[in-house]
């Protein structure tokens, strides 16, 4: 890292030198003598394309540190379920990368033979801060690259100024399918690397309508802000290709994020005829809607689907309602931690309850699984350049359209030219084993990645309006 | 005719829009009745009241989890509440009053509001620190009362005792203020600080009195709601909104004003809950700002006496 700044600030050192030299010679020295003058320029010339040249050895050798910057929710209601899974998620990933203790294919020390530094900072405080904090850390420290973000919002704001600071972005966990199909559909510098929420949406109502194809109807409640309206739609649109038969109530409550009261939310869905009740609530919201609907009965009277209940599964335990429909943006979490036999989850599943004597959730798998796309991507970039030190070009060209292993699952980077990912996905029906003293998942369904993703170049609106074809389901 | 009327209505409707209602204008009482007391005696629009209402409800859920962790009797927990409210409502009390308010009063009122704004933040920071970012539960005692059916909906009695709880800290607010020496002594000061203090009146004492009950207020409402809510970082910002918008609504410094302004929002609120559900956002602050168009001073607060 240290050496990267020391080469860029030299090399901007020297190129404002040979500007000023250059005007000096052509047009303020008073030399009449053209062949002097022509000389003179010549010699600047190849001092600048020495320069330059030196510069570009000076890239091309092997690095000793990466620093990658990793935004996460550190304080406010997003910290508990999103951001310090997430924080040590990437502090335990980077520190085994570190130390060379990934499970294959990632057991080689550091990436492209660097230690990596993680500067994991807050997300909170909204867009216009976040998009500060991103460029003080490109412009002041000059990190390699970002890793991270939880808010759709966060994403939504940082990804313009990502492409124009032409710095590495790889989304790890914010869902707005709104990045590659409104704000960048032509990327660069940006990568998400699961899959967006109109697959959460869609795998549901695939559940749904093979799980409860009697059901009289389904409402909703969530909050009223992007991530909720967009789940909702997603949700909404799929269930009417899918199971048209089971109608949607017109009367879903909206109530704002981090109400954290919803009395009358909870006595509008006890009167609402409808057998179903969708929700994207998560974190603080989430935990306070259980505890205000265990108290009433609400969970007995009606069947919850709630697309982030895994973030609070284990802080919840007995209290995590018996029958709810459970999903975790993908199989990670409870689905990785039960279900997912492999040895690189049983490694990260050890190592996490070890470190922090809790079980990894979503947020934790969907971190360390964006740092382990940049180790493939700077790896096979580093190959593919004579194991020196790629460019971040190279990088990208080595990240767009590849696939990789991430920790609980494969990770195909086949949308938006490259750029975002698809990936499986697992619903299920939680409960708590006494015997394990955990909250456990039944009845799983696995769905593949083209089936619950628009196809390449289409967006998820048009595509579930348009009846989901191109699907592929088999 | 009375059959027509019935069918007309839907009965169970208008119970549960009214009794949600009561609920939800409980819970704003609770949380906004000290941010009152503290203006209207001392003038001060204070911030800090989020911060007492996030520290109770954390000393709560904190003592609370001990509590029953150790299987102790569960009615514990209703004493850790009110403990908790004591706690914070005093020791916050004295450190706010004496430490930062007494070196403001006369100062600019905006001043004022930044000082207690600046303070927030400092305490928001303090709790990260002591509490951490995990949260903190403490359900027992709402899940412990059970709940019962009317007219076909169900409801905790832990939420329906909110509604006790609030008239509770009416009555007794208001038996204080007309029926005890301290009361009028109060109303003296809230009528005019000078000539109080020019009669013997020790405003200092009167000061720092109402500014501790304002505080064990918030931290009572916190500690309240906490068996209700994941108790975690950032609580106590939608409440100081919350409360500020009751405050304003039935008039700065006004305890009636406070009590209707709240019931007022909560039946408004339920009623666009369960028949406009896009709309819960909108009406409290249309219901704020349709008053202070038409009421600037709130509903309930006396026209200001200009000193000459």
């Amino acid at each position: 890292m240290a050496q990267a700044s020391t080469t860029l600030g030299l090399m901007f050192i020297l190129t404002k030198l040979t500007v000023v030299s250059t005007m000096y010679l052509l047009f303020i020295q008073e030399d009449k003598n053209m062949k002097h003058r022509v000389l003179r320029l010549v010699a600047v010339g190849v001092a600048a394309v020495l320069t330059t040249f030196g510069v570009a050895v000076g890239n091309a050798v092997a690095k000793d540190k990466m620093v990658i910057a990793v935004p996460t929710f550190l304080t406010g209601g997003g910290a508990p379920a999103f951001g310090v899974p997430a924080r040590n998620g990437t502090e335990l990933i980077i520190q085994a990368i570190n130390k060379g203790q990934v499970p294959a294919p990632y057991n080689t020390k550091g990436i492209a033979g660097a230690q990596v530094e993680a500067i994991i900072y807050d997300e909170s405080g909204g867009g216009a801060k976040q998009v500060t904090e991103y460029r003080n850390k490109v412009q002041k420290l000059g990190v390699d690259m970002f890793a991270g973000f939880v808010s759709s919002g966060t994403c939504a704001a940082i990804t313009p100024v990502a492409e124009e600071l032409k710095t590495l972005t790889v989304y790890a966990t914010c869902g707005t399918p709104r990045v590659f199909e409104e704000l960048d559909k032509n990327p660069k510098y940006v990568f998400r690397t699961m899959s967006h929420a109109t697959a959460d949406g869609v795998a549901l109502a695939h559940y749904v309508a093979s799980k409860y194809p009697s059901a009289n109807g389904y409402t909703g409640i969530n909050q009223n802000y992007a991530w909720g309206q967009d789940s909702w739609r997603d949700f909404d649109l799929a269930m009417k290709v899918l199971a048209p038969n089971i109608k949607g109530s017109d009367k879903g409550q909206w109530p704002k994020i981090f109400a954290g009261r919803y009395g009358a939310e909870i006595s509008a869905l006890l009167k609402s005829p409808e057998d179903l009740v969708h929700t994207s609530f998560w974190g603080g919201d989430l935990e306070a809607f259980i505890f205000q609907g265990l108290a009433r009965g609400l969970f007995k009277k009606k069947t919850f689907l709630m697309s982030v209940a895994g973030t609070a599964a284990y802080r919840l335990g007995k209290k995590l309602p018996a029958g709810i429909v459970l999903g975790s943006r993908g199989p990670y979490g409870i689905y990785a931690n039960q279900l997912t036999d492999t040895p690189m989850v049983k490694w990260f599943n050890n190592a996490y309850v070890n470190r922090y004597g809790t079980q990894p959730t979503q947020p934790s798998y969907q971190y360390a699984q964006a740092i382990l796309g940049a180790k493939f991507a700077y790896e096979k970039a580093a190959a593919a350049n004579s194991g020196k030190w790629p460019s971040t070009d190279q990088v990208i060209a080595a990240l767009e359209g590849a696939t990789f292993q991430g920790v609980a699952t494969e990770v195909r980077m086949a949308r938006s030219n490259g750029h975002q990912g698809v990936t499986d996905h697992a619903w299920g029906v939680a409960s708590f084993d006494k015997e394990l003293g955990l909250p456990v998942v039944s009845e799983v369904m696995h769905f593949k990645g083209d089936c619950i993703m628009p196809p390449d170049g289409m967006d998820s609106v048009t595509w579930l309006k348009g009846g989901m074809k191109g699907a592929k389901c088999d | 005719m009375v059959q027509l009327l019935l069918g007309w209505f839907d009965l169970q409707l208008i119970f549960t829009i009214l009794t949600d209602g009561l609920i939800y204008g409980s819970y704003l009482f609770i949380v906004a009745v000290g941010m009152t007391v503290i203006f209207g005696v001392q003038r001060v629009l204070n911030v800090t009241h989020g911060s007492f209402y996030a520290f109770g409800a954390y000393l709560a859920a904190y003592l609370g989890g001990i509590w029953y962790e150790h299987e102790l009797p569960d009615f514990g927990g209703f004493v850790i509440i009110f403990l908790a409210a004591i706690v914070v409502g005093v020791f916050f009390g004295i450190l706010i009053e004496r430490g930062l308010l007494k070196h403001l009063y006369g100062k600019d009122e905006h001043i004022v509001v930044l000082a207690t704004f600046a303070a927030f933040l400092a305490l928001e920071g303090i709790g990260l620190f002591i509490w951490g970012t995990d949260p903190y539960f403490f359900y027992q005692p709402q899940m412990m009362l059970g709940f019962v059916e009317i007219l076909g909906m169900t409801y905790d009695y832990y939420n329906l005792s909110l509604i006790v709880l609030a008239l509770i800290i009416s009555l007794s607010i208001w038996y204080f203020l007309s029926r005890t020496i301290w009361g009028r002594l109060l109303q003296a000061v809230i009528f005019d600080r000078e000539v109080s203090q020019a009669m013997g009146v020790n405003v200092t004492a009167v000061f720092l009195g109402t500014f501790i009950l304002g505080t064990t207020l918030g931290a009572l409402s916190g500690a309240a709601i906490a068996p209700t809510i994941s108790v975690l970082p950032g609580i106590g910002v939608e409440v100081v909104v919350l409360a500020f918008a009751v405050v304003v609504i039935g008039g700065m410094g006004s305890i009636p004003g406070a009590l209707i302004g709240s019931v007022l929002v909560g039946v408004v609120r339920a009623a666009a809950i369960h028949e406009f559900p896009q709309a819960e956002m909108f009406v409290i602050y249309a219901i704020m700002a349709i008053v202070l168009v038409f009421r600037p001073e709130g509903l309930f607060a006396p026209p200001a006496v200009r000193k000459i």
